[in-house]
């Protein structure tokens, strides 16, 4: 199995930890990573805030980048939704380019469903026994993906401790450029995860999605709060490393 | 009608700073979340019947002409009277004159959002008519000059002291009245209105184009007594509420409940055909009828925005949005805010005064996944953002920026260089792992960002950077070769070897690895 990494911007500029977590995650398990260079941004931010000439342009690039047949892995969910959900409508009346974007649809996967559903597995051999982690679901991968069993799974069969927080599926605010268009509002959804997230006396929040990472973190932190904030994929990688009897990884933030 | 849709930022803004209005949308959300998701987890056939109304709307406005001109016609058969007005203004003229024609002096009045979306209460106290809300949530804000911030909860935003302390102020009640001793309050002072009023205006769920019937649901039961007590009922519809059967009626009365409120069916369902006939006792002389335009049929007449009209105004996109239940319907700035009035107020308001809304959403998506009709509401807001660009209504700051981001995106070189200054300038103001809010105003694109809450400092190097690196030739560790290499010790290569067959175990690639647990490390 080869795939190709789809490290998506902001895991490239601000979670390089989570994207290189990935690609050791992956070849832990079989699979030959690559990683085209020439990737840059799929274009969400421009879609979601209505510029679709430049969504396309980015787009029409990323196909290119990503052109051939490998499954392509994102640890994002929605940086995949954006890719399996709106490239091929917003590519619709482009004859040359639709074909492409849905082939393109079909095999881009967050990291999580690739691991469980393409790969079978559930257990990656990750020992996280006795951590209490608490599991954010991001919107797109929720709703447009359709992804909340998978990562789940993927932290039950390292022996974690899951610990649901209440409105552990609410938007955390984030949305992209919305969470510098109205950053109170913005900063107010996240802060209303809070309570939920303390009462699940979970010592680790992760997800899949940096986006949401961020957004959460940086509002845990502002308000005191320790919580330790890791994506998913450093959290399994730091368990497969601690199954090994490595040492803990240093890089994952805690607020 | 005050629109001040502008205004939603600063609006947004004070809203936040309510302390009473957050206490009583909490106090809502959570009764309105729990209730509707126990009601839709009890019904199996939901995803069904959800299918079924989306179907039935589609249909609908896709006949509409049709639809409308049978409902008319079945309504005059049974003794009613149609009319249709094409904006505001014409609809509340139609209604002053049912008024004057029928000697009307007091007009009782049932929770109607058309109603407040032409402005009626006010055009009748201009014309000399007393109206007045018989609606529970509707009387304490006519009573206060307020207006409604909720699709069906209208005075959502009004906490018990508040509403005693009104009620003490205007009616001489107790200050420190309970709940059920304030509805007490009410009661009394509308029992007069209910019966002294010469005319009953009331909006209309659905109107059933096969046998010109109305329908009309409620829990405290006082649409019972507009609409049927006094000798004049005018109901105000959209022209989008037609439905075609009676046997279409009990798919929405499920959803409809169920979505707004979690109940199973609502306490009052009236079904209304025609006025009082022979022989009854009551219901009322004359029956009429507004079929109000005010832009919807620009929308529908816009394939792209036109599944915003299939709306049945059940509340459970504002229940479930992050922003409405930060925010609270004031802060839309007219009468349909939340998801819902972020994609209906710009097509029936324009564009350019409703921009702000669209604009007003993490698109996270719940409003659509609880939509009993399933509007795509999320598409819909991406639409209105396209449309607001494509018209030239965003900010040339926001223009230029993403026309910058999508000429670098394609220029991978230059987009890593780009990328890596910003980085290496934004590290500088660090502190720690973490830029805080020390920097907010400070720091250009992140200020906004950093009032709110911390941001994480960027990586010293990029992904990219670190594939170059090394990791693309890092030896790697694999769970089905002897030895754990950590990530930098011997290993198995599995990129170099394409990932087959190049372990221990002979396990040819990781789709054979399978659930098993670790077999062959050390």
């Amino acid at each position: 199995v080869r795939v190709a990494i789809f490290a998506t911007c902001l895991g490239d500029q601000l979670f390089p930890d989570a994207v290189v977590a990935s690609v050791r995650l992956l070849r832990w398990l079989g699979v030959a990573v690559t990683f085209p260079e020439a990737q840059t941004c799929c274009g969400q931010p421009a879609f979601n805030a209505g510029h679709h000439a430049e969504a396309r342009s980015l787009a029409r690039h990323h196909l290119r980048v990503f052109a051939g047949s490998d499954p392509v892995v994102a640890p994002s969910g929605s940086c995949a939704a954006m890719v399996r959900c709106h490239y091929p409508p917003l590519l619709e009346r482009e004859a040359e380019h639709l074909d492409a974007a849905r082939a393109l649809a079909a095999r881009t996967h967050d990291l999580a469903s690739f691991v469980t559903d393409v790969l079978g597995v559930s257990d990656v051999g990750a020992d996280l026994a006795g951590e209490r982690v608490t599991y954010h679901d991001g919107c797109h991968a929720l709703r447009l993906l359709g992804v909340s069993e998978a990562p789940r799974r993927l932290l039950r069969g390292a022996g974690a401790t899951l610990c649901e927080a209440p409105g552990h599926d609410v938007c955390c605010g984030f949305g992209g450029l919305f969470a510098v268009k109205h950053p109170e509002v913005s900063a107010a959804i996240a802060a209303a995860k809070h309570p939920g997230i303390d009462a699940s006396g979970a010592a680790t929040l992760t997800s899949q999605d940096a986006g949401c990472l961020m957004q959460l973190a940086g509002s845990l932190r502002r308000t005191g709060r320790r919580i330790r904030t890791v994506h998913l994929a450093e959290l399994l990688w730091d368990g497969i490393a601690r199954a090994n009897g490595q040492p803990r990884e240093g890089g994952s933030r805690a607020p | 009608v005050r629109i001040t849709t502008e205004r939603f930022h600063e609006q947004a803004r004070a809203a936040l700073a309510d302390p009473e209005l957050r206490a009583a949308l909490d106090r809502a959300a959570d009764g309105f979340v729990r209730r509707r998701s126990d009601a839709m987890a009890a019904l199996p056939t939901l995803e069904a019947l959800r299918s079924q109304a989306a179907a039935v709307k589609a249909h609908v406005l896709d006949h509409l002409d049709h639809y409308l001109e049978r409902f008319a016609e079945a309504l005059e058969a049974v003794g009613g009277h149609v009319h249709f007005a094409a904006d505001a203004a014409e609809a509340r003229q139609l209604v002053l004159d049912l008024a004057r024609r029928y000697d009307v002096s007091t007009v009782v009045k049932a929770k109607s959002m058309i109603s407040e979306e032409i402005g009626l209460n006010q055009a009748l106290a201009d014309a000399g008519v007393r109206a007045v809300e018989g609606d529970l949530g509707e009387f304490i804000l006519q009573l206060a000059g307020d207006v409604p911030s909720h699709l069906i909860g209208p005075a959502i935003h009004w906490t018990r002291p508040r509403v005693a302390r009104l009620f003490a102020e205007h009616l001489g009640s107790d200050p420190e009245a309970d709940a059920q001793a304030l509805t007490e309050v009410a009661r009394t002072a509308l029992r007069e209105v209910f019966l002294s009023a010469d005319m009953g205006v009331s909006g209309v769920n659905f109107a059933v184009a096969e046998s010109g019937s109305l329908v009309l649901v409620e829990n405290e039961g006082n649409i019972r007594i507009t609409t049927g007590a006094p000798r004049v009922h005018v109901a105000l519809m959209g022209l989008e509420k037609v439905l075609p059967r009676l046997a279409d009626v009990p798919t929405f009365l499920a959803l409809l409940a169920r979505s707004a409120t979690g109940q199973a069916a609502s306490a009052y369902v009236s079904l209304l055909t025609g006025p009082r006939r022979p022989g009854e006792v009551d219901g009322p002389e004359h029956l009429h009828v507004v079929v109000v335009d005010a832009g919807r049929s620009a929308v529908l007449a816009d394939p792209a925005l036109r599944d915003a009209l299939r709306c049945i105004r059940c509340g459970a996109c504002l229940n479930h949005c992050p922003v409405y239940q930060r925010v609270g319907g004031h802060a839309y700035g007219w009468v349909y805010g939340g998801p819902i009035g972020a994609i209906l107020d710009p097509g029936l308001l324009g564009l350019p005064r409703t921009r702000e809304l669209p604009q007003a959403s993490s698109l996270c998506g719940a409003c659509s996944e609880v939509c009993p009709v399933k509007i795509p509401i999320d598409d819909l807001l991406v639409e209105h953002r396209r449309r607001a660009v494509e018209r030239g209504l965003t900010g040339r700051g926001e223009r230029w920026a993403m026309g910058a981001f999508a000429f670098l995106g394609e220029r991978p070189g230059a987009w890593a260089a780009a990328a890596n200054t910003a980085r290496a300038a934004t590290r500088l103001r660090r502190d720690g792992d973490w830029l805080t809010g020390a920097l907010a105003g400070r720091l250009p694109g992140l200020g906004a960002w950093l009032r709110e809450r911390d941001f994480p400092a960027p990586a010293a190097r990029s992904f990219r950077q670190r594939w170059r690196d090394g990791l693309r030739h890092e030896p790697s560790a694999r769970r089905d070769a002897v030895g754990f290499a950590g990530t930098g010790g011997a290993g198995i290569d599995g990129y170099g070897t394409g990932g087959a067959g190049s372990g221990g175990a002979g396990i040819g690639g990781a789709g054979t690895g399978g659930d098993t647990d670790g077999e062959g490390q050390a």
